[in-house]
């Protein structure tokens, strides 16, 4: 057995496997087991129901968070169709479990794979355009995607919404929070290792390649239309099966949360969480989840004080003031987001007590 | 045919709106490639000083109109002096994502002090702008707001064309490195840009308040509908955001006449993924090309 690998004072790597290693150090990979057990045996069983449902709506939002870092953060085209695409999931999710009558095992994947020919499809005019015109046109994307879902009534069902069954996993009924928590999560540790195992695969070199400098990749002899098409599936993918999920878990959804705002607070995870790196997409998911609850719990505080619920109501206006507030403040002051305070802190602790 | 022709008169002063809406936000993607979310609020931000200063402190309207013209200027200037100086420079992602930021925080602030409601303006247009052709009848609000829409066309072309500040404009927004290394100070470039900008929007603002009142969430929704009219006329051309608004605002009104009221709204941006698909630049916008 060989000797277990501590944080080194510098950068020792002598082959490129270490490089690429998914844990740097024996500790980090301890560190990760220990927190996975925790999250698993520890936080469903502390939390009182409410915050459980959040809880479960951080996984989910972080589930779809991810998928749009890699195509924003990896690869470099900026999308403001994610929210059309996570709702593009759930409504496949929904139309797979009742008109089709699949399994849950069968119709969350399923939303994921509609989703992501969905965002091939709005992916398409990456072939020509890049930066802003990129952008212009993800936007485009989600104003006829949102329409879609409104007025294709023979399959969404309009303004009426969709009832879904209850989720059943291998005979056993998920009903409850609890529940659903460990499916939740259990597909968000899936999809990360996912997420990060792709990114040590050629396809995820040609992404960073393509984000670092497209035409010097494409000089490089990577075709980039067939890489940008990639990114925008994989990134829809995952926007598809946290749809799909969350579907499940609402039990009934209609076309209202699937907006631009939904698309914008998205990137805001991805951005204050920190572009290009996994458990950034997570940290940012955390942050803005809990942001929004903590100014609704503020407001509903403030609304049932006597004397103060005239505030109380302007609170709510205030919510959207906040949030943009943390986008700005996240990108003047610290752009690299969350992730990068996290590395800060992480290296003034090492060699500690020995650091300088 | 009087079907037809009511449905264009409104269309083209509907396309006269957005086009004037999107003047401003072409003046900043014209000297800093900064793709603005924040314009409809910008519009908002006019509508509501504009209002504060005629319907609370009633003030006559001339001088409300000067008034709230000066703040919305010192307001360009100092966004841009807090909020976009630090990131020139910065990939495109930052520049965007904060302009969506500030979109949101001034959302949540009009909100704030002004709820959600819709407000008017007290009636101050003289009736005898309007005009009568034959049955048909043109609002004096539509005439005010063509008059103003051609005045501005023509100040900004003859501005850009001969005053020392725009061709500096144009300088910047054609190559940035090289017009900083002729001295051309960049920095007051882009703020006297957004400056500028803010000061249309406001403008702009004023005028959609006057046809369809002022409400926080009407006219933030049009700083969305910007995006169609200046990709379809070319996002750094003048003229091009005038006729693509026109373009714009008749398809809107001729496809909610003719075909359905409900498609209406996504029209624009079908239309937008076509144009983007086969000519990228827009129709007048500049083409860049790019080889490996």
């Amino acid at each position: 057995m060989r000797a277990p690998r501590f944080h080194p004072c510098g950068n020792y790597k002598e082959v490129y496997a270490r490089e690429l290693a998914l844990f740097e150090t024996d500790f980090g990979r301890l560190w990760a087991f220990v927190g996975i057990a925790a999250l698993f045996c520890v936080v469903p069983f502390v939390s009182p129901p409410y915050l459980l449902y959040v809880v479960n709506t951080t996984g989910i939002a972080a589930i779809a968070a991810l998928g749009l870092n890699i195509l924003v953060g990896f690869t470099g085209q900026i999308s403001l169709g994610h929210g059309a695409f996570f709702g593009v999931g759930a409504y496949a999710g929904a139309v797979l479990a009742t008109t089709c009558g699949l399994p849950f095992l069968v119709a969350v994947p399923g939303a994921g794979i509609v989703a992501a020919l969905t965002g091939m499809v709005f992916g398409i005019p990456s072939g020509r355009l890049k930066g802003l015109y990129l952008t212009i046109a993800t936007l485009a994307g989600q104003f006829i995607i949102e329409y879609l879902l409104v007025h294709w009534e023979a399959v969404t069902k309009g303004t009426m919404g969709i009832m879904l069954p209850g989720a059943s996993l291998f005979g056993l009924e998920i009903n409850t929070d609890l529940r659903f928590f460990f499916v939740i999560f259990a597909s968000l540790t899936a999809l990360t290792l996912m997420a990060s195992n792709l990114m040590r695969t050629r396809y995820g070199r040609a992404f960073i390649a393509i984000r670092d400098n497209d035409r010097a990749a494409e000089g490089m002899g990577i075709p980039i239309f067939f890489y940008k098409l990639l990114s925008f599936a994989v990134s829809s993918f995952y926007a598809g099966f946290a749809g799909g999920l969350w579907a499940y878990y609402m039990r009934s959804i209609s076309t209202e949360p699937f907006t631009l705002g939904l698309s914008v607070e998205y990137l805001a995870m991805v951005i204050i969480g920190g572009l290009g790196s996994i458990p950034g997409s997570i940290f940012g998911a955390v942050f803005i989840t809990g942001l929004n609850e903590s100014l609704r719990f503020a407001t509903d505080a403030l609304m049932n004080f006597p004397g103060l619920s005239g505030y109380g109501l302007n609170m709510a206006s205030l919510r959207e003031f906040a949030f943009g507030l943390a986008i700005v403040l996240f990108i003047l002051i610290e752009p690299k987001g969350l992730a990068e305070l996290w590395r800060i802190v992480r290296s003034s602790f090492r060699l500690w007590p020995f650091s300088y | 045919m009087e079907f037809f022709l009511q449905l264009l008169i409104n269309g083209l002063s509907v396309g006269l709106l957005y086009g004037l809406s999107a003047l401003g936000f072409v003046m900043i993607f014209k000297s800093s490639s900064v793709l603005n979310f924040a314009h409809g609020q910008l519009l908002a931000i006019g509508a509501f000083f504009f209002l504060v200063l005629v319907s609370w402190l009633q003030l006559p309207v001339a001088l409300a109109f000067l008034v709230t013209l000066a703040g919305s200027f010192v307001l360009g200037f100092t966004v841009e002096r807090i909020f976009l100086r630090p990131l020139i420079g910065e990939p495109l992602i930052f520049v965007i994502m904060l302009t969506v930021g500030l979109s949101s925080m001034f959302k949540g602030l009009l909100l704030f002090f002004f709820g959600g409601n819709l407000q008017t303006y007290p009636d101050f247009l003289p009736a005898s702008l309007g005009m009568q052709f034959g049955g048909i009848t043109i609002a004096p609000v539509y005439v005010a707001s063509s008059l103003m829409g051609v005045t501005f066309l023509v100040l900004f072309g003859l501005f850009f064309k001969y005053s020392p500040q725009g061709i500096f404009m144009r300088s910047v927004a054609d190559n940035q490195t090289a017009a900083l290394s002729l001295g051309v100070h960049v920095k007051k470039v882009f703020a006297l840009s957004w400056a500028i900008a803010a000061l249309v929007a406001s403008m702009s603002g004023i005028v959609l308040g006057v046809i369809n009142g002022i409400n926080v969430h009407e006219i933030s929704s049009i700083g969305l509908k910007v995006f169609p009219v200046v990709i379809l006329g070319g996002l750094d051309s003048i003229g091009g955001a005038i006729i693509g608004g026109i373009i714009i605002g008749l398809l809107e009104t001729f496809t909610s006449g003719y075909l359905s009221p409900s498609l209406r709204d996504v029209i624009p941006y079908i239309v937008l993924v076509a144009i983007l698909l086969v000519k990228p630049y827009g129709l007048f916008g500049l083409v860049e090309i790019e080889r490996v």
